[in-house]
Protein backbone atom coordinates (compact mmCIF):
# COMPACT_ATOMS: atom_id res chain seq x y z
CA UNK A 1 0.00 0.00 0.00
CA UNK A 2 2.67 2.25 1.28
CA UNK A 3 3.90 3.02 -2.96
CA UNK A 4 0.80 3.88 -3.80
CA UNK A 5 0.22 6.32 -1.13
CA UNK A 6 3.47 8.15 -2.51
CA UNK A 7 1.65 9.31 -5.76
CA UNK A 8 2.75 12.06 -7.33
CA UNK A 9 0.53 14.64 -6.55
CA UNK A 10 0.73 13.83 -3.09
CA UNK A 11 4.90 14.60 -2.87
CA UNK A 12 4.51 17.57 -5.12
CA UNK A 13 2.25 19.10 -2.68
CA UNK A 14 4.43 17.97 -0.14
CA UNK A 15 7.66 19.28 -1.49
CA UNK A 16 5.92 22.41 -2.71
CA UNK A 17 3.03 23.19 -0.68
CA UNK A 18 0.79 25.83 -1.59
CA UNK A 19 -0.71 28.45 0.52
CA UNK A 20 2.33 28.04 2.93
CA UNK A 21 2.59 30.71 5.56
CA UNK A 22 1.69 32.79 8.27
CA UNK A 23 -0.99 35.33 8.04
CA UNK A 24 -0.83 38.08 10.89
CA UNK A 25 -4.22 39.24 10.53
CA UNK A 26 -6.22 36.47 9.71
CA UNK A 27 -9.69 36.65 10.14
CA UNK A 28 -10.45 33.03 12.10
CA UNK A 29 -7.37 30.33 12.38
CA UNK A 30 -7.09 27.49 14.42
CA UNK A 31 -4.21 24.88 15.70
CA UNK A 32 -4.44 20.93 16.58
CA UNK A 33 -1.92 18.56 16.88
CA UNK A 34 -1.86 14.55 15.75
CA UNK A 35 -0.25 13.01 19.31
CA UNK A 36 0.43 9.92 17.21
CA UNK A 37 2.48 11.24 14.31
CA UNK A 38 3.68 14.58 15.59
CA UNK A 39 1.90 16.36 13.19
CA UNK A 40 0.98 19.46 13.90
CA UNK A 41 -1.14 22.17 11.79
CA UNK A 42 -2.51 25.66 11.63
CA UNK A 43 -4.96 27.40 9.16
CA UNK A 44 -5.43 30.86 8.84
CA UNK A 45 -8.64 32.61 7.12
CA UNK A 46 -9.45 35.90 5.47
CA UNK A 47 -13.02 36.22 4.88
CA UNK A 48 -15.31 39.21 3.70
CA UNK A 49 -18.65 40.66 5.03
CA UNK A 50 -20.36 38.28 2.89
CA UNK A 51 -18.01 34.76 4.74
CA UNK A 52 -16.34 34.53 1.38
CA UNK A 53 -13.22 33.48 2.29
CA UNK A 54 -10.53 35.31 -0.01
CA UNK A 55 -7.28 33.95 1.60
CA UNK A 56 -5.85 30.82 3.36
CA UNK A 57 -2.90 30.02 4.94
CA UNK A 58 -0.98 26.79 6.82
CA UNK A 59 1.40 26.64 8.82
CA UNK A 60 3.24 23.12 10.29
CA UNK A 61 5.06 20.00 10.02
CA UNK A 62 4.32 16.85 9.89
CA UNK A 63 4.08 13.83 7.80
CA UNK A 64 3.56 13.89 3.75
CA UNK A 65 0.19 12.90 4.00
CA UNK A 66 -0.66 15.42 7.07
CA UNK A 67 0.79 18.02 5.02
CA UNK A 68 -0.16 17.93 1.13
CA UNK A 69 -4.13 16.78 2.43
CA UNK A 70 -3.90 21.02 4.33
CA UNK A 71 -1.96 21.88 1.13
CA UNK A 72 -5.17 20.72 -1.23
CA UNK A 73 -7.37 21.74 1.15
CA UNK A 74 -6.48 25.29 1.56
CA UNK A 75 -6.62 25.39 -2.62
CA UNK A 76 -10.09 24.35 -2.73
CA UNK A 77 -11.10 26.42 -0.06
CA UNK A 78 -10.23 30.10 -1.54
CA UNK A 79 -13.55 31.11 -2.85
CA UNK A 80 -15.75 29.07 -0.66
CA UNK A 81 -18.06 30.33 1.54
CA UNK A 82 -18.18 29.70 5.19
CA UNK A 83 -20.94 28.25 5.13
CA UNK A 84 -19.82 25.75 2.00
CA UNK A 85 -16.34 25.24 3.86
CA UNK A 86 -18.22 23.66 7.42
CA UNK A 87 -20.12 21.29 4.67
CA UNK A 88 -17.31 19.64 3.76
CA UNK A 89 -16.72 15.93 4.95
CA UNK A 90 -14.30 13.52 5.35
CA UNK A 91 -15.17 11.67 2.08
CA UNK A 92 -14.38 14.51 0.50
CA UNK A 93 -10.74 14.63 1.64
CA UNK A 94 -10.28 11.11 0.90
CA UNK A 95 -11.33 12.00 -2.94
CA UNK A 96 -9.54 14.60 -2.85
CA UNK A 97 -6.26 12.64 -1.69
CA UNK A 98 -7.43 9.76 -4.34
CA UNK A 99 -4.71 7.11 -2.36
CA UNK A 100 -5.77 4.35 -0.52
CA UNK A 101 -5.15 4.94 3.43
CA UNK A 102 -5.17 2.78 6.61
CA UNK A 103 -7.31 3.78 9.61
CA UNK A 104 -3.81 5.20 11.37
CA UNK A 105 -3.11 7.63 8.15
CA UNK A 106 -6.83 8.48 7.56
CA UNK A 107 -5.96 10.35 10.87
CA UNK A 108 -2.90 12.03 9.18
CA UNK A 109 -5.27 12.87 6.36
CA UNK A 110 -8.10 14.49 8.07
CA UNK A 111 -6.37 16.74 10.19
CA UNK A 112 -6.43 19.92 8.06
CA UNK A 113 -10.15 19.01 8.18
CA UNK A 114 -10.39 18.57 11.41
CA UNK A 115 -8.20 22.36 11.87
CA UNK A 116 -10.52 23.76 9.20
CA UNK A 117 -13.57 23.19 11.08
CA UNK A 118 -11.86 24.28 14.33
CA UNK A 119 -11.17 27.22 12.73
CA UNK A 120 -14.70 27.65 11.61
CA UNK A 121 -16.47 26.78 14.72
CA UNK A 122 -14.21 29.23 16.52
CA UNK A 123 -16.03 31.79 14.79
CA UNK A 124 -19.80 30.90 15.76
CA UNK A 125 -18.17 30.63 19.69
CA UNK A 126 -16.84 34.37 19.16
CA UNK A 127 -19.96 35.34 17.77
CA UNK A 128 -22.00 33.92 20.28
CA UNK A 129 -19.62 35.66 22.60
CA UNK A 130 -20.02 39.05 21.28
CA UNK A 131 -24.23 38.40 21.16
CA UNK A 132 -23.88 38.18 24.50
CA UNK A 133 -22.24 41.12 25.41
CA UNK B 1 33.74 -4.01 9.34
CA UNK B 2 35.43 -7.41 10.30
CA UNK B 3 32.79 -9.49 11.85
CA UNK B 4 34.24 -11.63 14.84
CA UNK B 5 32.52 -14.95 16.24
CA UNK B 6 29.16 -13.40 16.78
CA UNK B 7 27.77 -13.30 21.28
CA UNK B 8 24.71 -15.10 19.57
CA UNK B 9 23.28 -17.81 17.26
CA UNK B 10 20.82 -15.67 15.34
CA UNK B 11 20.35 -18.40 13.07
CA UNK B 12 19.27 -20.81 15.31
CA UNK B 13 17.42 -18.38 17.97
CA UNK B 14 15.05 -17.09 14.80
CA UNK B 15 13.80 -20.72 14.42
CA UNK B 16 12.88 -20.52 17.95
CA UNK B 17 10.45 -17.40 16.94
CA UNK B 18 7.44 -18.77 14.83
CA UNK B 19 6.42 -14.95 13.84
CA UNK B 20 9.61 -14.73 11.92
CA UNK B 21 8.30 -17.03 9.40
CA UNK B 22 5.67 -14.39 8.55
CA UNK B 23 5.87 -12.55 5.37
CA UNK B 24 5.04 -8.84 5.21
CA UNK B 25 4.06 -7.70 1.71
CA UNK B 26 5.11 -10.49 0.20
CA UNK B 27 8.89 -10.09 2.15
CA UNK B 28 10.28 -12.05 5.06
CA UNK B 29 9.66 -9.78 8.33
CA UNK B 30 12.66 -7.84 9.53
CA UNK B 31 11.20 -7.08 12.81
CA UNK B 32 13.00 -3.82 14.16
CA UNK B 33 10.60 -2.84 17.11
CA UNK B 34 11.81 -4.71 19.89
CA UNK B 35 12.15 -1.71 21.96
CA UNK B 36 8.13 -1.05 21.43
CA UNK B 37 7.18 -4.81 22.14
CA UNK B 38 9.67 -7.87 21.51
CA UNK B 39 8.44 -11.50 19.75
CA UNK B 40 7.80 -14.58 21.57
CA UNK B 41 10.27 -17.65 21.62
CA UNK B 42 7.93 -20.55 21.00
CA UNK B 43 9.13 -21.83 24.87
CA UNK B 44 7.32 -18.83 26.08
CA UNK B 45 4.28 -19.32 23.89
CA UNK B 46 4.36 -22.89 25.31
CA UNK B 47 4.43 -22.27 28.38
CA UNK B 48 1.71 -20.06 28.46
CA UNK B 49 -0.27 -22.85 26.52
CA UNK B 50 0.63 -25.47 29.19
CA UNK B 51 -0.64 -23.10 31.95
CA UNK B 52 -4.14 -22.87 30.56
CA UNK B 53 -4.23 -26.97 29.22
CA UNK B 54 -2.51 -28.43 32.08
CA UNK B 55 -3.21 -26.53 35.48
CA UNK B 56 -5.18 -23.36 35.38
CA UNK B 57 -7.30 -22.52 38.39
CA UNK B 58 -7.09 -19.51 40.59
CA UNK B 59 -3.93 -18.76 42.85
CA UNK B 60 -3.74 -18.67 46.56
CA UNK B 61 -7.66 -19.40 46.47
CA UNK B 62 -8.30 -23.40 45.49
CA UNK B 63 -7.27 -25.98 48.08
CA UNK B 64 -7.22 -28.90 45.41
CA UNK B 65 -4.51 -29.92 43.12
CA UNK B 66 -4.58 -27.64 40.35
CA UNK B 67 -4.75 -24.64 42.46
CA UNK B 68 -1.46 -25.81 44.17
CA UNK B 69 -0.11 -26.54 40.57
CA UNK B 70 -1.44 -23.41 39.74
CA UNK B 71 -0.03 -20.57 42.70
CA UNK B 72 3.28 -23.22 42.51
CA UNK B 73 3.66 -22.23 39.10
CA UNK B 74 2.62 -18.23 39.64
CA UNK B 75 4.96 -18.28 42.70
CA UNK B 76 8.36 -20.00 40.90
CA UNK B 77 7.83 -17.14 38.70
CA UNK B 78 8.63 -14.80 41.39
CA UNK B 79 11.11 -16.79 42.88
CA UNK B 80 12.79 -17.00 39.20
CA UNK B 81 12.48 -13.13 38.72
CA UNK B 82 14.10 -12.73 41.91
CA UNK B 83 17.10 -14.88 41.08
CA UNK B 84 16.91 -12.96 37.72
CA UNK B 85 17.80 -9.38 39.11
CA UNK B 86 19.07 -10.31 42.16
CA UNK B 87 16.45 -9.58 44.92
CA UNK B 88 17.17 -10.24 48.40
CA UNK B 89 14.03 -12.47 48.28
CA UNK B 90 10.53 -13.26 45.90
CA UNK B 91 8.94 -11.36 48.67
CA UNK B 92 10.32 -7.78 46.71
CA UNK B 93 8.80 -8.81 43.46
CA UNK B 94 5.65 -7.23 42.81
CA UNK B 95 3.91 -8.92 39.80
CA UNK B 96 2.07 -5.71 37.81
CA UNK B 97 0.75 -5.07 34.50
CA UNK B 98 4.04 -3.53 33.24
CA UNK B 99 6.14 -0.66 33.98
CA UNK B 100 3.41 1.70 33.52
CA UNK B 101 1.14 -0.20 36.20
CA UNK B 102 4.76 -0.37 38.39
CA UNK B 103 5.30 3.11 38.52
CA UNK B 104 1.84 4.32 38.96
CA UNK B 105 1.55 2.00 42.09
CA UNK B 106 4.19 3.77 43.50
CA UNK B 107 3.02 7.09 42.68
CA UNK B 108 0.12 6.31 44.52
CA UNK B 109 1.25 4.30 47.31
CA UNK B 110 3.98 6.37 48.34
CA UNK B 111 3.44 9.09 46.62
CA UNK B 112 -0.81 10.34 47.01
CA UNK B 113 -1.31 7.97 50.31
CA UNK B 114 2.02 9.16 51.68
CA UNK B 115 3.57 11.70 53.72
CA UNK B 116 4.31 13.97 51.07
CA UNK B 117 3.63 17.49 51.32
CA UNK B 118 4.57 21.27 49.85
CA UNK B 119 8.03 21.77 50.01
CA UNK B 120 8.70 18.01 49.05
CA UNK B 121 10.33 17.85 45.90
CA UNK B 122 10.53 14.82 43.10
CA UNK B 123 13.50 14.67 40.39
CA UNK B 124 13.23 13.39 37.63
CA UNK B 125 15.50 13.19 34.04
CA UNK B 126 13.90 15.27 30.42
CA UNK B 127 14.65 11.53 28.81
CA UNK B 128 11.99 9.88 30.88
CA UNK B 129 9.34 8.06 28.87
CA UNK B 130 5.50 9.26 29.68
CA UNK B 131 4.97 6.58 32.13
CA UNK B 132 7.60 8.06 34.33
CA UNK B 133 6.27 11.38 34.25
CA UNK B 134 2.85 11.30 34.03
CA UNK B 135 2.23 9.54 37.56
CA UNK B 136 4.64 12.41 39.01
CA UNK B 137 2.58 14.79 37.87
CA UNK B 138 -0.51 12.91 39.84
CA UNK B 139 1.57 13.55 42.66
CA UNK B 140 2.36 17.23 41.97
CA UNK B 141 -1.41 18.20 41.03
CA UNK B 142 -2.27 16.61 44.49
CA UNK B 143 0.08 16.97 46.96
CA UNK B 144 1.55 20.08 45.63
CA UNK B 145 5.34 18.95 45.60
CA UNK B 146 7.46 20.56 43.27
CA UNK B 147 9.11 18.14 40.05
CA UNK B 148 12.16 19.23 38.62
CA UNK B 149 14.13 17.25 35.48
CA UNK B 150 17.48 16.59 35.40
CA UNK B 151 18.67 18.01 31.79
CA UNK B 152 20.66 16.27 28.47
CA UNK B 153 23.96 16.91 26.97
CA UNK B 154 24.09 17.42 23.38
CA UNK B 155 25.17 13.58 23.57
CA UNK B 156 22.47 12.69 24.85
CA UNK B 157 24.11 12.15 29.08
CA UNK B 158 22.52 13.33 31.33
CA UNK B 159 23.95 16.20 33.14
CA UNK B 160 25.65 15.02 36.50
CA UNK B 161 26.22 18.57 37.36
CA UNK B 162 22.41 18.75 37.33
CA UNK B 163 21.82 15.89 40.19
CA UNK B 164 24.18 17.70 42.04
CA UNK B 165 22.16 21.45 41.87
CA UNK B 166 18.74 19.43 42.09
CA UNK B 167 19.00 16.89 44.74
CA UNK B 168 18.75 18.54 47.77
CA UNK B 169 17.62 17.82 51.39
CA UNK B 170 13.96 19.10 50.29
CA UNK B 171 14.04 16.02 47.45
CA UNK B 172 11.92 12.43 48.23
CA UNK B 173 12.30 10.79 45.36
CA UNK B 174 14.52 10.63 42.15
CA UNK B 175 12.73 8.39 39.59
CA UNK B 176 15.02 7.90 36.14
CA UNK B 177 15.02 5.78 33.67
CA UNK B 178 18.31 3.36 32.98
CA UNK B 179 18.23 3.72 29.39
CA UNK B 180 16.28 5.77 27.38
CA UNK B 181 13.91 4.82 24.84
CA UNK B 182 15.02 7.29 22.36
CA UNK B 183 18.95 8.02 23.25
CA UNK B 184 19.35 4.83 23.88
CA UNK B 185 21.73 6.53 26.96
CA UNK B 186 22.54 4.41 29.61
CA UNK B 187 22.47 6.27 32.53
CA UNK B 188 24.38 5.66 36.14
CA UNK B 189 22.13 4.57 38.18
CA UNK B 190 24.39 3.39 41.01
CA UNK B 191 25.83 6.90 41.51
CA UNK B 192 22.41 8.46 41.05
CA UNK B 193 20.70 6.12 43.88
CA UNK B 194 23.76 7.05 46.03
CA UNK B 195 23.08 10.74 45.53
CA UNK B 196 19.51 10.45 46.52
CA UNK B 197 20.39 8.08 49.81
CA UNK B 198 22.46 10.90 50.76
CA UNK B 199 19.62 13.31 51.56
CA UNK B 200 17.26 10.05 52.39
CA UNK B 201 15.38 9.92 49.56
CA UNK B 202 14.24 7.01 47.24
CA UNK B 203 15.59 5.99 44.13
CA UNK B 204 12.77 4.91 41.20
CA UNK B 205 14.33 3.33 38.02
CA UNK B 206 12.33 2.39 35.25
CA UNK B 207 13.82 -0.79 34.01
CA UNK B 208 11.67 -1.15 30.85
CA UNK B 209 14.65 -1.08 28.58
CA UNK B 210 17.25 -2.51 30.64
CA UNK B 211 16.41 -5.79 32.11
CA UNK B 212 15.50 -6.78 29.03
CA UNK B 213 18.97 -6.44 27.38
CA UNK B 214 21.39 -6.80 29.67
CA UNK B 215 22.58 -7.77 33.51
CA UNK B 216 21.00 -5.87 35.92
CA UNK B 217 21.57 -6.31 39.30
CA UNK B 218 19.02 -4.92 42.20
CA UNK B 219 21.91 -5.02 44.69
CA UNK B 220 24.44 -3.22 43.32
CA UNK B 221 22.53 -1.11 42.29
CA UNK B 222 20.75 -0.34 45.68
CA UNK B 223 17.58 1.21 43.91
CA UNK B 224 15.01 1.10 46.32
CA UNK B 225 11.91 0.17 43.03
CA UNK B 226 12.76 -0.77 40.17
CA UNK B 227 9.76 -1.10 37.35
CA UNK B 228 9.87 -2.93 33.90
CA UNK B 229 7.95 -5.00 31.80
CA UNK B 230 7.62 -8.63 30.50
CA UNK B 231 6.14 -8.16 27.09
CA UNK B 232 9.97 -6.15 25.96
CA UNK B 233 11.58 -9.16 26.83
CA UNK B 234 10.32 -12.28 25.05
CA UNK B 235 7.23 -12.56 27.67
CA UNK B 236 3.76 -12.12 27.14
CA UNK B 237 1.84 -9.07 26.97
CA UNK B 238 0.04 -7.95 30.69
CA UNK B 239 2.78 -9.02 32.86
CA UNK B 240 5.57 -6.84 34.69
CA UNK B 241 7.34 -6.31 37.77
CA UNK B 242 7.44 -3.75 40.41
CA UNK B 243 10.87 -4.33 42.44
CA UNK B 244 10.80 -2.93 45.78
CA UNK B 245 13.43 -3.00 49.17
CA UNK B 246 10.91 -4.72 51.21
CA UNK B 247 10.67 -2.43 54.23
CA UNK B 248 10.08 0.42 51.11
CA UNK B 249 7.32 -1.77 49.90
CA UNK B 250 5.60 -2.78 53.59
CA UNK B 251 5.16 1.33 53.88
CA UNK B 252 3.58 1.63 50.81
CA UNK B 253 -0.56 2.03 50.73
CA UNK B 254 -1.85 -0.59 48.30
CA UNK B 255 -3.28 0.54 44.90
CA UNK B 256 -6.00 -2.21 44.09
CA UNK B 257 -8.28 -3.23 46.96
CA UNK B 258 -9.93 -6.29 47.14
CA UNK B 259 -9.46 -9.98 46.67
CA UNK B 260 -5.89 -11.43 47.75
CA UNK B 261 -4.23 -7.94 49.50
CA UNK B 262 -5.86 -8.32 52.49
CA UNK B 263 -5.47 -10.16 56.03
CA UNK B 264 -8.94 -9.56 57.75
CA UNK B 265 -11.63 -7.50 56.30
CA UNK B 266 -14.63 -6.50 58.53
CA UNK B 267 -17.80 -4.02 57.51
CA UNK B 268 -15.93 -0.94 56.92
CA UNK B 269 -12.73 -1.47 58.15
CA UNK B 270 -9.67 -3.91 56.63
CA UNK B 271 -6.24 -4.86 57.19
CA UNK B 272 -3.15 -5.64 54.36
CA UNK B 273 -1.64 -8.71 52.97
CA UNK B 274 2.07 -9.50 53.77
CA UNK B 275 4.31 -7.55 50.90
CA UNK B 276 4.08 -8.21 47.97
CA UNK B 277 0.46 -9.65 47.93
CA UNK B 278 -0.52 -6.47 49.71
CA UNK B 279 0.08 -5.05 45.95
CA UNK B 280 -1.80 -8.14 44.13
CA UNK B 281 -5.78 -6.96 44.22
CA UNK B 282 -7.95 -9.00 42.11
CA UNK B 283 -7.08 -12.14 40.52
CA UNK B 284 -3.82 -11.77 38.92
CA UNK B 285 -2.25 -13.09 35.62
CA UNK B 286 -0.88 -16.48 36.37
CA UNK B 287 -0.67 -17.46 32.36
CA UNK B 288 1.17 -14.75 32.31
CA UNK B 289 3.82 -14.87 34.95
CA UNK B 290 4.56 -18.24 33.96
CA UNK B 291 5.15 -17.32 30.53
CA UNK B 292 7.74 -14.48 31.89
CA UNK B 293 9.77 -17.31 33.97
CA UNK B 294 9.68 -19.34 30.65
CA UNK B 295 11.20 -15.94 28.95
CA UNK B 296 13.19 -15.18 31.69
CA UNK B 297 14.83 -19.17 31.26
CA UNK B 298 15.51 -18.50 27.42
CA UNK B 299 17.48 -15.10 28.37
CA UNK B 300 19.23 -16.95 31.26
CA UNK B 301 20.09 -19.61 28.45
CA UNK B 302 21.36 -17.65 26.20
CA UNK B 303 23.58 -15.51 28.96
CA UNK B 304 22.31 -11.70 29.45
CA UNK B 305 26.05 -10.46 28.97
CA UNK B 306 26.10 -12.39 25.42
CA UNK B 307 22.43 -10.14 25.00
CA UNK B 308 24.19 -6.93 25.97
CA UNK B 309 27.70 -8.29 23.77
CA UNK B 310 25.10 -9.08 20.68
CA UNK B 311 23.42 -5.91 20.99
CA UNK B 312 26.84 -3.78 21.17
CA UNK B 313 28.03 -5.45 18.20
CA UNK B 314 24.51 -4.31 15.87
CA UNK B 315 25.02 -0.47 17.57
CA UNK B 316 28.46 -0.64 16.07
CA UNK B 317 27.10 -1.74 13.02
CA UNK B 318 24.02 0.34 13.08
CA UNK B 319 25.85 3.77 13.84
CA UNK B 320 28.27 3.10 11.15
CA UNK B 321 26.11 1.85 8.01
CA UNK B 322 22.94 4.45 9.43
CA UNK B 323 26.29 7.25 9.89
CA UNK B 324 27.06 7.34 6.29
CA UNK B 325 23.55 8.38 5.09
CA UNK B 326 23.52 11.89 3.75
CA UNK B 327 21.79 14.59 6.17
CA UNK B 328 21.13 11.80 9.11
CA UNK B 329 20.60 12.84 12.63
CA UNK B 330 21.09 10.08 14.71
CA UNK B 331 20.05 10.93 18.66
CA UNK B 332 21.89 9.94 21.59
CA UNK B 333 25.35 8.92 22.43
CA UNK B 334 27.64 7.29 19.24
CA UNK B 335 29.48 4.95 21.63
CA UNK B 336 27.86 1.76 20.62
CA UNK B 337 29.05 0.89 24.23
CA UNK B 338 26.81 3.65 25.80
CA UNK B 339 23.64 2.81 24.84
CA UNK B 340 21.26 0.04 24.69
CA UNK B 341 20.39 -1.40 21.35
CA UNK B 342 18.27 0.92 19.27
CA UNK B 343 19.08 4.13 17.53
CA UNK B 344 16.42 7.18 16.52
CA UNK B 345 17.27 9.44 13.71
CA UNK B 346 15.58 11.84 11.47
CA UNK B 347 16.43 12.00 7.68
CA UNK B 348 15.98 15.08 5.90
CA UNK B 349 13.64 13.57 2.77
CA UNK B 350 10.86 12.63 4.77
CA UNK B 351 9.13 12.32 7.67
CA UNK B 352 9.80 9.52 10.74
CA UNK B 353 5.89 8.49 9.87
CA UNK B 354 6.24 8.01 6.03
CA UNK B 355 9.65 6.45 6.39
CA UNK B 356 7.93 3.84 8.28
CA UNK B 357 5.19 3.01 5.94
CA UNK B 358 7.77 2.63 3.03
CA UNK B 359 9.94 0.43 5.22
CA UNK B 360 6.53 -1.37 5.83
CA UNK B 361 5.85 -2.03 2.18
CA UNK B 362 9.62 -3.81 2.23
CA UNK B 363 8.84 -5.90 5.18
CA UNK B 364 10.84 -3.76 7.94
CA UNK B 365 9.29 -2.50 10.80
CA UNK B 366 10.39 0.06 12.98
CA UNK B 367 8.95 2.69 15.18
CA UNK B 368 8.19 6.49 14.19
CA UNK B 369 6.64 8.86 16.36
CA UNK B 370 7.11 10.88 19.70
CA UNK B 371 8.21 7.33 21.59
CA UNK B 372 6.00 8.54 24.39
CA UNK B 373 8.80 10.68 25.19
CA UNK B 374 6.97 14.38 24.13
CA UNK B 375 9.35 16.57 26.87
CA UNK B 376 12.41 14.95 25.26
CA UNK B 377 11.02 15.41 21.97
CA UNK B 378 10.76 18.79 22.36
CA UNK B 379 14.51 19.05 24.33
CA UNK B 380 15.76 17.39 21.26
CA UNK B 381 13.54 20.31 19.13
CA UNK B 382 11.98 18.07 16.75
CA UNK B 383 8.42 16.26 16.47
CA UNK B 384 9.37 12.62 16.00
CA UNK B 385 12.09 9.94 15.06
CA UNK B 386 12.48 7.14 13.30
CA UNK B 387 14.11 4.68 15.35
CA UNK B 388 15.03 0.64 14.94
CA UNK B 389 15.76 -1.28 17.95
CA UNK B 390 17.05 -4.56 18.25
CA UNK B 391 17.07 -8.04 20.08
CA UNK B 392 18.39 -11.31 20.05
CA UNK B 393 16.76 -12.55 16.86
CA UNK B 394 18.17 -9.56 15.19
CA UNK B 395 20.94 -9.88 13.03
CA UNK B 396 23.14 -7.74 10.51
CA UNK B 397 21.60 -8.53 7.74
CA UNK B 398 18.42 -6.82 9.35
CA UNK B 399 20.44 -3.59 9.20
CA UNK B 400 21.53 -4.56 5.53
CA UNK B 401 17.81 -4.28 4.51
CA UNK B 402 17.12 -0.91 7.18
CA UNK B 403 19.75 0.77 5.05
CA UNK B 404 18.27 -0.70 1.64
CA UNK B 405 14.54 0.77 2.99
CA UNK B 406 16.19 3.90 4.28
CA UNK B 407 17.76 4.25 0.19
CA UNK B 408 14.37 3.55 -0.79
CA UNK B 409 12.56 6.04 1.02
CA UNK B 410 14.94 8.96 -0.13
CA UNK B 411 13.92 7.61 -4.00
CA UNK B 412 10.40 8.91 -3.30
CA UNK B 413 11.25 11.60 -2.00
CA UNK B 414 13.92 12.71 -3.81
C1 LIG C 1 11.65 3.53 28.97
C2 LIG C 1 10.25 3.01 29.01
N1 LIG C 1 9.54 3.14 30.14
C3 LIG C 1 8.29 2.69 30.25
C4 LIG C 1 7.65 2.06 29.20
C5 LIG C 1 6.23 1.63 29.38
O1 LIG C 1 6.10 0.27 29.39
P1 LIG C 1 4.66 -0.40 29.39
O2 LIG C 1 3.89 0.23 28.29
O3 LIG C 1 4.94 -1.85 29.16
O4 LIG C 1 4.04 -0.16 30.73
C6 LIG C 1 8.35 1.89 28.01
C7 LIG C 1 7.74 1.21 26.86
O5 LIG C 1 7.17 1.73 25.95
C8 LIG C 1 9.67 2.39 27.91
O6 LIG C 1 10.36 2.28 26.77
Amino acid sequence: MAYEMYQEQILDHYKHPRNRGEMPDADLQARDYNPLCGDDLTIYLKTDEKGTITDVKFTGQGCAISQSSASMLTMMLKGKNISEAKGIDPDRIVKMLGIPLSAVRLKCALLSLQVLKKALFSKELSQAETMKE
Amino acid sequence: MERTKPSLDVAKIKKDFPIMERKIHGKPLCYLDSAATSQKPRQVIEAVSEFYSNYNANVHRAIYELGEDATRGYEGAREKIAHFINARSSSEIVFTRGTTESINIVAYGWGIKGKLGKGDEIVSTVMEHHSNHIPWFFVQDYKGVKLSWIDIDDEGYLKMEDLDRLVTERTKMVAVTQCSNVLGTINPIKEIAKKAHEVNALCLVDAAQSVPHFPVDVQNLDCDLLAFSGHKMLGPTGIGVLYGKEKVLEEMEPMLGGGEMIREVHLGRATWNDVPWKFEGGTPDPAGAVGLGAAIDYLSSLGMQNVRKHEIELNAYGLEMLGKIKGIRILGPMDPKKRGGLIAFTIPEAHPHDIAAILDAEGIAIRSGHNCAQPLMERCGIPATARASFYVYNSPEDIDRLIKGLKKVQEVFA
